[in-house]
């Protein structure tokens, strides 16, 4: 099962390196991972998504709250939560599938934010699952490029990490 | 404690802050990174540092100094290879969980990322191998780096650290003060157990008809030894430990079992097959110990002791967790029981005894001592007579590894010191010098094998430089012994580069090395000879024993089999 785990660490160099050393180590999963510092600037906020058993997602948890780097470990997927990936898509647009790309755009509620001629940049925010959706719903000849931000979560309500 | 404010320069405040923390030994090797401390080392005496051979002989003998006596082992050494040098010694340490501190010098700071002259990312060739490391990039931050690095390591799960200094750190100045006190926010380990966990595993152990008690490396970490005892006695259940476990309880105990795992005893790997509720106390369920995992104590209720969360349920699935330190957990279980109305059954205990002994009767480690050409078994049977049982005994890795696990029987902990975990030939000589400078009045002896032993014999001049008498019983059987065993067993004999052709004359080359050497070739000759070289209290002798080149380790299970399926030597394999 997928899992996002949200993670508070140090804001150490090399803390990043330790993460990422884990997983490949240990033959973990991972889908993507977003770092960045928080409000202290002492303190980053990670978002990892992976997969596995429960014993692995477990041993996972266990691991990472092991490197003494890492000053909390959730799994936002056991509670309600909200999850956003940013999507920069730069498409091949000219005459008749201008007026398409827009079209669908404004279905997905995205934002064309750079154009020429001959092309759209695009800039949409969602869950993955959303992301996933607009991109197969375009024709696949007209991508000339994808960046995709990876997950970034928090949990609802009022209760914070 | 009155708060010094002095200036003083980064190579001070590191030789400062080693007093300040209590460091009584430095294991290290110079080279330009770090000359400015050895300058500052050159002008005091109350860390004595000794120059070994190889960096990697450094973190060996640092590793044996802190498994025998507890304390962390320190090493310093320069960037670049000498860095490099001390990767296989850390990882040795990070797999058997001793704390150590390792200071590596590391190029000036502006010129990192350079490819410099002696330049390595030690943070990063040391990250998978190290509990933690530190890069110091301010002197400001050195001391307080340092009571880091020794409280991490010696706190929670042990391990090894690292400290990479670059070279004007140590000429840079500031305030020095040495912290009291340690608080990462980011690493609180937990000690004590929770008190829910140990009232269920109070309960489960006191319902056990067929009880078994796992001991582990954890125990001797943890110093639980005295309390390992007093739960055992009164439970009166058989207890088996792990290769890292020996001399955590009393192996001439009629409680103890033996060693459990791939050559441990018939008895211990049955009773662990058969039992219904088994105690794993600070042991890590090993793929040597367990066997094929499907097939891995199909009847029993585990509770697992470990104060490393990620070592719980990670190969078994356990019915108990308790996260804690063994020694705080096992005293409020051994409390628990003994209040407890409850007491253990012993009429299903007597009938689970029987069958123990009847697997004991089979006598799984009898070997032949009427030969002539002497047999491996028999030399350390007679150390371990003539010693009492009461010395430091280090090991390499290989059949005399296995043999000296089996043979010699330790009844306190920390007298067995060998690598279990990553498995490291030339890890046995050093880490004796290392225990041997701890304890100069005890008797130290490294059990290894010729092939083993070259690995770090360089240290042989350390030895003397420090006068550090350790006697080393090579059992020499011209084979790397394990590797020609397993190619005998599963490769049809095909001894492929498990000869050892050109091996030296061992008593020429520890006579070279300034010490004796003597050559026994006879099983009549083993007792005095060993007699002869135990009584030359100051003096290092290689004893080089030419042994029964066809001799293998029994009882075995091979890998991938269940513990049930020990083979035992074939002459004694049950029809
Ligand atoms: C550094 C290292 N290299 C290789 C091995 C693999 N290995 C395990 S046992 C062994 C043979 C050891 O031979 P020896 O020291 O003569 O001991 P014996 O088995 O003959 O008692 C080897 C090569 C190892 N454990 N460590």
């Amino acid at each position: 099962m997928r899992h996002i785990l949200s993670l508070l660490l140090e804001n150490e160099a090399g803390a990043l390196s330790r993460v990422s050393g884990l997983f490949s180590a240990r033959a973990f999963n991972i889908e993507s991972l977003t770092v960045a510092p928080t409000e202290d600037p002492t303190v980053s906020r990670m978002t990892l998504v992976t997969s596995g058993s429960d014993e692995i997602i477990e041993q996972i948890t266990k691991h990472l709250n092991k490197l003494v780097d890492v000053i909390k470990v959730i799994d936002l997927s056991e509670s309600r939560h909200i999850e956003r990936e940013l999507l920069l898509i730069k498409l091949s647009a000219k005459n008749e599938s201008r007026d398409e790309i827009k079209r669908l755009v404004d279905i997905f509620r995205g934002h064309i934010i750079d154009v020429t001629d001959s092309s759209y940049t695009i800039e949409m925010t969602g869950s993955g699952e959303k992301l996933d959706a607009f991109i197969d719903a375009l024709d696949r000849k007209l991508i000339l490029e994808v960046v995709r931000s990876g997950v970034s979560g928090i949990a609802r309500g009022d209760k914070a990490i | 404690m009155a708060k010094s404010k002095e200036i003083l320069r980064g190579a001070e405040i590191f030789i400062r802050a080693l007093k300040d923390e209590g460091v009584k030994h430095l294991f290290g090797y110079p080279g330009g990174a770090v000359l400015h401390i050895y300058d500052e080392l050159y002008k005091q005496e109350d860390v004595e540092h000794i120059l070994v051979r190889h960096e990697q002989g450094a973190v060996h003998a640092a590793d044996g100094y802190a498994r025998a006596t507890g304390l962390p082992g320190v090493v310093l050494v320069t960037s670049g290879p000498g860095a490099t040098n001390t990767i296989t010694g850390i990882a040795t340490a990070y797999m058997d969980s001793i704390p150590l501190v390792v200071f590596t010098g590391q190029v000036p700071t502006h010129l990192i990322g350079n490819d410099a002259f002696q330049e390595v990312d030690a943070i990063g060739i040391t990250r998978p191998c190290v509990k933690h490391n530190f890069l110091v990039k301010d002197v400001r931050d050195l001391a307080s780096t340092m009571k880091r690095a020794f409280y991490v390591a010696t706190t929670g799960r042990p391990g090894p650290v690292v400290v990479d200094i670059p070279k004007d750190i140590t000429a840079d100045s500031c305030e020095y003060e040495y912290p009291d006190t340690v608080d990462m926010r980011s690493y609180r380990p937990v000690v004590r157990g929770h008190p829910g966990q140990i009232k269920r595993a109070a309960s489960l152990i006191l319902s056990a008809k067929k009880p078994m008690i796992y001991a582990g490396g954890g125990v001797i970490l943890s110093n639980a030894s005295e309390v390992l005892i007093a739960f055992t006695r009164l439970l009166g259940y058989p207890i088996t430990n792990t290769l890292m476990g020996l001399g955590g309880y009393p192996a001439t105990d009629k409680q103890f079992i033996g060693m459990l795992g791939m050559h441990g005893t018939y008895e211990a790997n049955m009773a662990m097959h058969n039992c219904d509720v088994l105690i794993a106390i600070g042991a890590r369920f090993d793929d040597r110990v367990t066997g094929d995992l499907e097939q891995f104590c199909p009847y029993a209720k585990i509770v697992q002791i470990d104060i490393d969360p990620s070592s719980i349920a990670k190969n078994v699935p356990v019915d108990i967790p308790i996260v804690g330190d063994v020694k705080h957990v096992l005293t409020d279980l051994t409390a628990l029981i003994k209040a407890s109305r409850e007491k253990p059954d012993a009429e299903s205990l007597k009938i689970w005894w029987d069958q123990i002994k009847e697997w004991q009767s089979i006598n799984c480690l009898k070997f032949d001592r009427s030969t002539e050409v002497i047999k491996p078994q028999y030399v350390i049977e007679k150390l371990y007579e003539l010693t009492k049982g009461e010395a430091y005994v280090t090991s390499d890795v290989g059949q005399h590894q296995m043999w000296a696990a089996q043979f010699y029987k330790f009844d306190k902990p920390r007298r067995w010191i060998n690598s279990g975990g990553l498995g490291t030939m030339g890890f046995g000589l050093p880490a004796a010098m290392g225990v041997k400078l701890a304890f100069p009045n005890d008797i130290v002896a490294c059990i290894t094998g010729e092939a083993s032993l070259v690995m770090c014999i360089q240290e042989l001049s350390t030895c003397l430089q420090y006068g550090l008498p350790v006697k080393v019983i090579n059992l020499n059987n011209r084979y790397m012994g394990m590797v020609r065993q397993w190619q005998e067993f599963f490769y049809a004999g095909r001894y492929s580069h498990s000869y050892m052709e050109a091996i030296p004359d061992f008593v020429k080359l520890a006579e070279s090395f300034g010490h004796t050497g003597m050559r026994i070739e006879k099983t009549a000759d083993v007792e005095a000879a060993l007699k002869e070289a135990l009584a030359m209290e100051d003096k290092l002798v290689l004893m080089d024993f030419i042994t029964d080149q066809t001799e293998n380790v029994y009882p075995m299970i091979a890998s991938g089999k269940g513990q049930h399926e020990m083979h035992l030597a074939p002459e004694r394999e049950l029809a």
